[in-house]
């Protein structure tokens, strides 16, 4: 068997399921933005879906939010992840606990996360029972809402309780790799510890940041269960919107939903684009 | 020429690594909490009673907790399963030869691991909707490959780039069959990777929600979509002991594996999560 057949071979089931299920959903939704459906007999595209989510108020307050959340949460856990790797590189007692303890809500769905924001930060939530032990509120109304607000904190809190760890294991091991020779230099050339870490360091970690912050930012833009858990009701996350206008009974809705999908998918496309020229490390092979 | 630490920035570090510690487990207190408590009203800052009323109802055989739980073990596994099936022979092909188009495929596996679940979802409803997949398990595990799949090709792409075919072409050569070269050969090398790329792959599956909301139609219940209904509910005591529940598989994956969990392989899959 010649290599050509065999690698042939090695991909085209997983290349199917990916083909089919992953771009063929894609695919299948922008026909039905463009209200094309010939099962039930639509054989006329037209981009209607699209004049009327670009007219809509809701689309733009909505994809502001989503940009927002998203751009907001990467920039804010990029920064304390590097601030988390340059504590954690060096030896120091306990430091495999600290690692396991810094590690350990990698593993912790989402879900869970907002679940517990939401019962730290609630009106009615930890922080706002000790700030009426603190004689600082005596009623919860008085306690400022973090959660459900029109500005995502809750929702930006979740995600960057979330992707510290991520950026930062990512980070870690960067550094970890590069060792600190580079450091030394610049030290005993003149530099300060400022210097050192901003002409020197982050040059070298931050392809390896850019790249996780990438996928950070696609992820927090298109997830559905933390806005839904911990967003206002209006305007809702741009993942939220198009979702309940899929399941909307009117049945109308749902090239408008699929439209959403589409301009998800666009900006997680521009999103991949600047992870691969950021991404350095390809599979060997 | 590192200089030794003074006793302030030795401080800094240490209340700094404290602060960081605790605010990445802060979020699992009350709901740790909440699982044992009963009355626990404004401005209490604890619960004034303590109770397993929670962890009783959650436990219960007429609660349909557990059955959520067999179900999402369910679901897991046999997402797992396929896709080291299907995943390993692709990351064969991707670490161990070169080919045209292969930067293509790569970015075709890439894909998935970065565009969100709600943009490919919506049309795959209604797909599914035509053949009759829509609220069953099988719809539920097909979909689930979206996210599991491409992190399993992508771990054992790495795998396979370390690995040396002279050992099977010894193996041939000494008359081994096809199936025993990679029972005694190929296998053995590559079971730590199958192994660590599979429970991450579990867990993967394990955390989807909206990929299950959509296809599930709410008819397969997982124990996230559960864990969301009575968070929103307002039986924070509940959501309590379901979410200990649910957290569980990772705290145990992560202590079995925290050796191996370093660089960008390993996070690679939880950051899906």
């Amino acid at each position: 068997m010649s290599d050509r057949t065999k690698i042939l071979l090695l991909l085209t089931p997983a290349l199917s399921i990916i083909i089919l299920l992953f771009f063929g959903g894609l695919f299948i939704g922008l026909l039905r933005s463009f209200n094309y459906m010939p099962i039930i007999g639509l054989t006329e595209p037209n981009l209607n879906a699209y004049f009327s989510v670009f007219k809509s108020k809701e689309f733009y307050y909505s994809f502001i939010l989503s940009f927002h959340i998203a751009f907001t949460s990467t920039i804010i856990s990029a920064t304390l992840a590097i601030g988390a790797a340059l504590l954690l590189r060096r030896n120091f007692i306990g430091k495999s606990i600290i690692n396991f303890l810094f590690q350990l809500n990698l593993t912790v769905p989402h879900l869970v996360g907002a679940i517990g924001i939401l019962y730290l930060f609630s009106q009615s939530g930890s922080f706002a029972r000790l700030a009426a032990e603190w004689g600082m509120i005596t009623r919860t109304a008085e306690f400022p809402a973090l959660v459900f607000d029109p500005y995502a904190i809750g929702i930006i809190l979740q995600y960057v309780w979330k992707e510290i760890p991520f950026i930062g294991v990512i980070v870690l091991a960067n550094m970890q790799s590069l060792g600190e020779d580079y450091e030394s230099v610049a030290r005993s050339l003149g530099a300060n510890k400022w210097q050192a870490f901003r002409y020197v360091l982050l040059p070298l970690i931050f392809p390896g940041v850019l790249s996780a912050s990438v996928i950070v930012f696609a992820f927090t833009f298109g997830a559905y269960e933390i806005p839904a858990m911990l967003g206002a009701n209006y305007p809702a996350a741009l993942p939220v919107l198009a979702y309940r206008k899929y399941t909307d009974v009117d049945l109308a809705a749902r090239p408008e939903a699929m439209a959403m999908a589409i301009v998800i998918a666009i900006l997680s496309a521009v999103m991949i684009f600047f992870y691969l020229r950021y991404t350095r490390k390809r599979i060997r092979g | 020429m590192i200089e030794k630490p003074t006793l302030l920035s030795s401080s800094f570090r240490f209340i700094t690594i404290a602060m960081l510690i605790t605010w990445l487990i802060l979020p699992l207190v009350p709901l740790a909490i909440w699982s044992f408590a009963k009355g626990w009203f404004f401005p209490l800052i604890l619960p004034k009673y303590w109770s397993l009323n929670a962890w009783n109802y959650a436990l219960s055989d007429t609660a349909g907790v557990l059955e959520s739980l067999w179900l999402t073990i369910f679901i897991s596994t046999t997402a797992t399963i396929l896709s080291i099936i299907i995943g390993v022979p692709a990351g064969r092909a991707l670490g161990m030869y070169k080919f045209k188009g292969k930067e293509y495929v790569e970015l075709l596996i890439l894909a998935p691991t970065i565009v969100p679940g709600i943009a490919v979802v919506l049309g795959i409803h209604s797909v599914f909707l035509s053949i009759g997949l829509t609220n069953t398990i099988p719809g539920v595990i097909l979909v689930h490959l979206i996210p599991t799949l491409p992190y399993m090709v992508l771990v054992m792409a790495g795998i396979f780039s370390n690995f040396d075919p002279d050992f099977e072409a010894q193996a041939r050569s000494l008359g081994a069959s096809p199936f025993k070269t990679f029972y005694y050969i190929t296998l053995p090398s590559i079971l730590p990777g199958i192994i660590v790329g599979g429970l991450f792959a579990f867990l993967v599956s394990w955390s989807q929600y909206i990929l299950t909301l959509m296809i599930g139609g709410g008819r397969v219940l997982t124990l996230p979509l559960l864990l969301f209904s009575f968070a929103t509910s307002g039986r924070n005591d509940i959501t309590g002991a379901i979410g200990m529940i649910y957290i569980l598989p990772g705290i145990i994956i992560l202590i079995l594996t925290a050796r191996h969990l370093s660089g960008r392989s390993a996070v690679g899959g939880f950051g899906r999560i």
